[in-house]
């Protein structure tokens, strides 16, 4: 078993204009600097993308907003992206604002095969609008379903050839449910390595859900907020 | 004159407790960290996926994989523990953190809190606010108690979209401190310099002032 493909451009060319997509990453950290890359030169649009934020506006997602190659984003966060904050009040983009915890546990329950789970957030504001409600122990809980993504583009430090991802430090954050969540799973990875070079301990994501693998180019890895000490 | 935000932030963080897990918001929560009482100590976790926040790195040493939730470069400590987004909202969710700190565009004298949307002004989106709401066991808000106009953010009813319900239990702003109870605002301490006639022009919902109110010590 392999699952290795040459780069970015082999492993995103089956995506269609239309496609729901997942993207890994919490800011610009940890995000599918190469795909989004493909994605952006290839021109395939009418996305409709899952990610917490859309990367600010010249880099990450930010790339395929900038290209109105996105129709509708579910994130959690707006925040210091500009050009998605104009699309979405101008209606020119449609953007389902979700919260964070939901975002991250209704891309779990995908991964784990259940369809629906019953949580807390955002009871009795407007994230309620529609929703079942459900009383548990005296507390009311909303129904919100697993996420049914056609794709997950994550990004992982160490990958070997069948597909087991390791992450580093806080780029992991959604990376790892999001390649439980799709129905084809491609990882790009820093360090591609052989089978038996990870330790089998420490595997963040088994294998089996990852469908295409391969090692990254050029990784810019911007930061967004450079916050430091004196010496 | 009430108090600037590091003052805030400083009176927040007499709030900490030896071995309370902590989630400090975005903004004037942040600088909590910079004024945690000697003998005090507590993990501050961060919802992107840590737990055991240091802080800012040295100049030059800046991780781009190593964030907090405001995206800024941080740093760990021994003993920090790296998870995924779902476990880290799995464990807010269970109530395990024991005090929020966030900020806020409104408080309602029921509890109710607004900070993240105005309907076609502004979307900066919920991020982990509504998770972190609805589970923390102890919620502090950090806030300017009036918004630019002038006009008081502690109402007897939030007009903006709500971000959680009946959930807010101390609001610590430039004038004072107030729990926030059954009975609405109660007013515990003032800022030096901030009298309680000013704090009462101040808040449209519904306030009381403790019989033992007294000056804050900053």
């Amino acid at each position: 078993m392999n699952k290795v493909v040459a780069g970015a451009d082999v492993a995103i060319q089956d995506i269609p204009s239309g496609a729901t997509i997942m993207l890994g990453g919490f800011g610009l950290c940890g995000i599918p600097e190469n795909c989004i890359a493909a994605m952006v030169k290839k021109g395939i649009n009418n996305l409709t993308c899952i990610s917490n934020n859309a990367g600010v506006d010249d880099f990450g997602i930010g790339l395929l907003l900038q290209n109105k190659q996105v129709k509708k984003m579910i994130s959690s966060y707006v925040g210091e992206n500009a050009e998605f904050e104009r699309q979405l009040l101008s209606g020119e983009l449609e953007v389902e604002l979700i919260p964070q915890g939901t975002l991250a546990t209704r891309c779990m329950a995908s991964g784990y095969g259940m369809p629906a789970v019953y949580l807390l957030a955002g009871v009795g504001t407007e994230v309620a609008e529609g929703k079942e409600v459900r009383e548990f122990n005296g507390k009311n809980y909303l129904l919100e379903h697993a996420f049914d993504s056609d794709f997950a583009i994550v990004k992982a430090w160490k990958g070997d050839t069948l597909g087991n991802l390791v992450f580093k430090d806080t780029a992991r954050n959604f990376n790892p449910m999001m390649a439980m969540a799709g129905k084809i799973t491609i990882a790009e990875v820093e360090e591609l390595v052989q089978p038996g070079e990870l330790d089998p301990n420490y595997i963040h994501v088994p294998g089996i859900y990852v469908h295409r693998i391969f090692q990254g180019t050029n990784y810019e890895k911007r930061i967004e907020q450079r916050t430091v000490r004196k010496r | 004159m009430g108090l600037n935000k590091e003052q805030i932030a400083a009176r927040i963080a007499k709030e900490l407790k030896n071995g309370y897990y902590v989630n400090l918001g975005i903004g004037i929560p942040t600088l909590v960290a910079n004024y945690i009482p000697e003998g005090v100590n507590v993990i501050l976790q961060s919802e992107n996926g840590l737990l055991g926040m240091g802080p800012f790195p040295f100049e030059g040493e800046e991780d781009p994989d190593l964030i907090n939730a405001g995206k800024q470069t941080i740093t760990t400590l021994p003993g920090s523990v790296f998870f995924d987004s779902a476990m880290s909202f799995g464990m807010i969710r269970a109530g395990k953190v024991d005090l929020t700190v966030l900020g806020a565009m409104e408080v309602a004298e029921n509890g109710d809190i607004a900070n993240w949307k105005i309907p076609n002004k502004m979307v900066k989106g919920m991020g982990g606010a509504m998770d972190l709401v609805a589970a923390a066991k102890n919620i502090i808000v950090a806030m300017q108690h009036t918004n630019p106009k002038g006009e008081s953010k502690l109402l007897p009813r939030c007009t903006l979209p709500l971000t959680g319900v009946g959930c807010v239990k101390k609001i610590v702003s430039d004038l004072g401190v107030f729990d926030v109870t059954a009975d609405g605002f109660v007013c515990i301490e003032h800022a030096p310099g901030v009298t309680i006639d000013e704090i009462k022009a101040k808040t449209a919902g519904k306030l009381t002032i403790a019989a033992d109110v007294k000056e804050m010590t900053v």
